[in-house]
């Protein structure tokens, strides 16, 4: 059967919108939810780059509890409010919105870890950092000590590096590596922390700034390194300005 | 059939709800008109999202939801789809099923959708799916079209999971994340309790052409089939 012109315009422009209707019904109805699971996803990650995290942790409470936070700029100053005069909330800045600006009009958030009990004089600076992997982007927060100088813990996530390759950068056994490597040589010069090609390295390679690699993922490795090596250069006058006043 | 619908034959009988035709639409493409096996279509998803069997299994649930609803909507609104424009209002349906899925993981497993969120966008291109709604579900009945959709899903689902089995186990050495291989103290270099050698080549979409190719050469063994 042949319809007319006039029945086929019809019967998409009923069909048009009784599809964008239900999705538009479905987005709005299911946001509330997904802008939770979207925040306890961060605080997930925050978190899990201090402390170990099991399905039973209330992750909402403890990061109410252990951390407080502050948004800095390029020169490493505090800011409390945008440039619409809002005021700013670290959780709320969207790194990935920030990483597509250059770096001098980044917003840089900072996440203070207070101990496990709270409250007991900053135990660790937590950093978001954000780059570039072998298929996608690849982020994630990196704690390090008072000093901004060596690194407590790391925590990375990615959008969709190969399963069992670069994925495994999710691993605990591969963050684990992180822990305790130092950002500075002995001079005093930023060095950052690189991750090596392959698997399985000699002992010897890896040095307080060398971690061992993964094998058959060496593109999301250097694109780690990188990512790492940038935002410890920008979070870099925040730490010097806090070693600063720390020593008054 | 009974001699009293033959005495009546203007009140048909209608077909009982799981006759043997019936059972037919949901087990045919199981195996012998299997969906990837047989008639090889979907091979791109069955190589992508299989290295792992618990987003295989995620992925398997959203193609039979999307295969099932599209092929059901489709079905109930045959008779009033314009032939000229059939395959554009068959890719809206596929697609907008397919982003409600992509939705409801985004709020309710959000793990989940970080990890699948992009195989899920492609499943609006699979071919299975397509396949069904112009072979099918556009000259039949809405409840069977339902059947054929869950027999093409399952049909689709069985091919896949059992590649992310082999992937996983001889990739990772795990299953569903589960160590087997340190869980039973083999190793790469036969000492109990080191790491398992992770596989590249089963990681890679080349391990699951290897894989799909052996099960379907094992099927095909079994069943006589031959490529005409």
């Amino acid at each position: 059967m042949q319809q007319s012109n006039y029945y086929v315009i019809i019967f998409s422009v009923i069909l048009t919108v009784v599809l964008g209707g239900l999705l538009a019904v479905t987005s709005e109805g299911l946001a509330p939810q997904q802008k939770k699971s979207v925040e306890l996803d961060t605080k997930k990650q925050i978190l899990g780059a201090v402390m170990e995290i099991d399905k039973d942790t209330d992750i909402l409470a403890v990061y109410d509890k252990v951390i407080q936070s502050e948004v800095v700029n390029f020169q490493g100053d505090v800011v409390t409010e945008d440039e619409e005069g809002k005021e700013l909330i670290a959780e709320d800045v969207n790194v990935e919105k920030q990483f597509k600006k250059s770096p001098e009009n980044r917003l840089y958030p900072v996440f203070k870890y207070m101990g496990e009990e709270g409250g007991e004089g900053v135990d660790s600076y937590i950093i978001p950092v954000y780059g570039n992997g072998l298929w996608d982007n690849i982020w994630g927060y990196i704690a390090l000590d008072t000093k901004g100088k060596e690194i407590k813990g790391a925590k990375f996530a990615h959008a969709g590096e190969t399963p069992g390759l670069g994925a495994r950068i999710t691993e605990p056994e591969v963050q684990e590596r992180f822990r305790g490597k130092e950002l500075y040589n002995e001079q005093g010069e930023l060095v950052s922390v690189k991750m090596l090609k392959g698997e399985s390295n000699p002992e010897s390679a890896l040095d307080e700034h060398h971690v061992d690699g993964m094998s058959g993922a060496t593109i999301t490795a250097t694109g780690l390194n990188k990512m790492l090596e940038q935002y410890f250069k920008y979070y870099q006058p925040y730490f010097n300005k806090q070693s600063a006043t720390a020593a008054l | 059939m009974s001699a009293e619908t033959i005495d009546k034959p203007v009140k048909k009988e209608s077909e009982p709800l799981l006759s043997k035709r019936r059972k037919g639409l949901v087990t045919d493409p199981l195996n012998d008109d299997n969906p990837i096996t047989i008639q090889v279509l979907g091979i791109c998803s069955a190589l992508a999202v299989t290295t792992q069997m618990k987003p295989t299994m995620v992925m398997s649930i959203a193609v039979i939801f999307v295969i099932v609803f599209s092929n059901l909507s489709i079905s109930a609104m045959r008779k009033l789809i314009p032939g000229r424009v059939r395959i554009i209002v068959q890719l809206a349906v596929i697609a907008t099923l397919v982003t409600l899925v992509n939705e409801v993981l985004k709020a309710y497993a959000f793990d989940m959708y970080k990890e699948l969120s992009v195989f899920v966008g492609l499943i609006i291109t699979n071919c299975i799916i397509m396949g069904r709604l112009e072979a099918f579900a556009s000259g039949n009945k809405p409840y069977d079209s339902v059947l054929d959709g869950l027999g093409s899903g399952l049909g689709y689902a069985w091919v896949i999971l059992a590649v992310a089995f082999f992937r996983e186990l001889f990739g990772a050495g795990a299953i569903f994340g589960y160590k087997v291989f340190e869980a039973i103290g083999f190793s790469s270099d036969g000492w109990v309790g080191m790491d398992y050698q992770s596989n590249g080549i089963m990681f890679s979409p080349v391990g699951a052409f290897f894989v799909l190719g052996l099960i379907i050469w094992a099927q095909r063994q079994k069943t006589g089939y031959v490529e005409h």
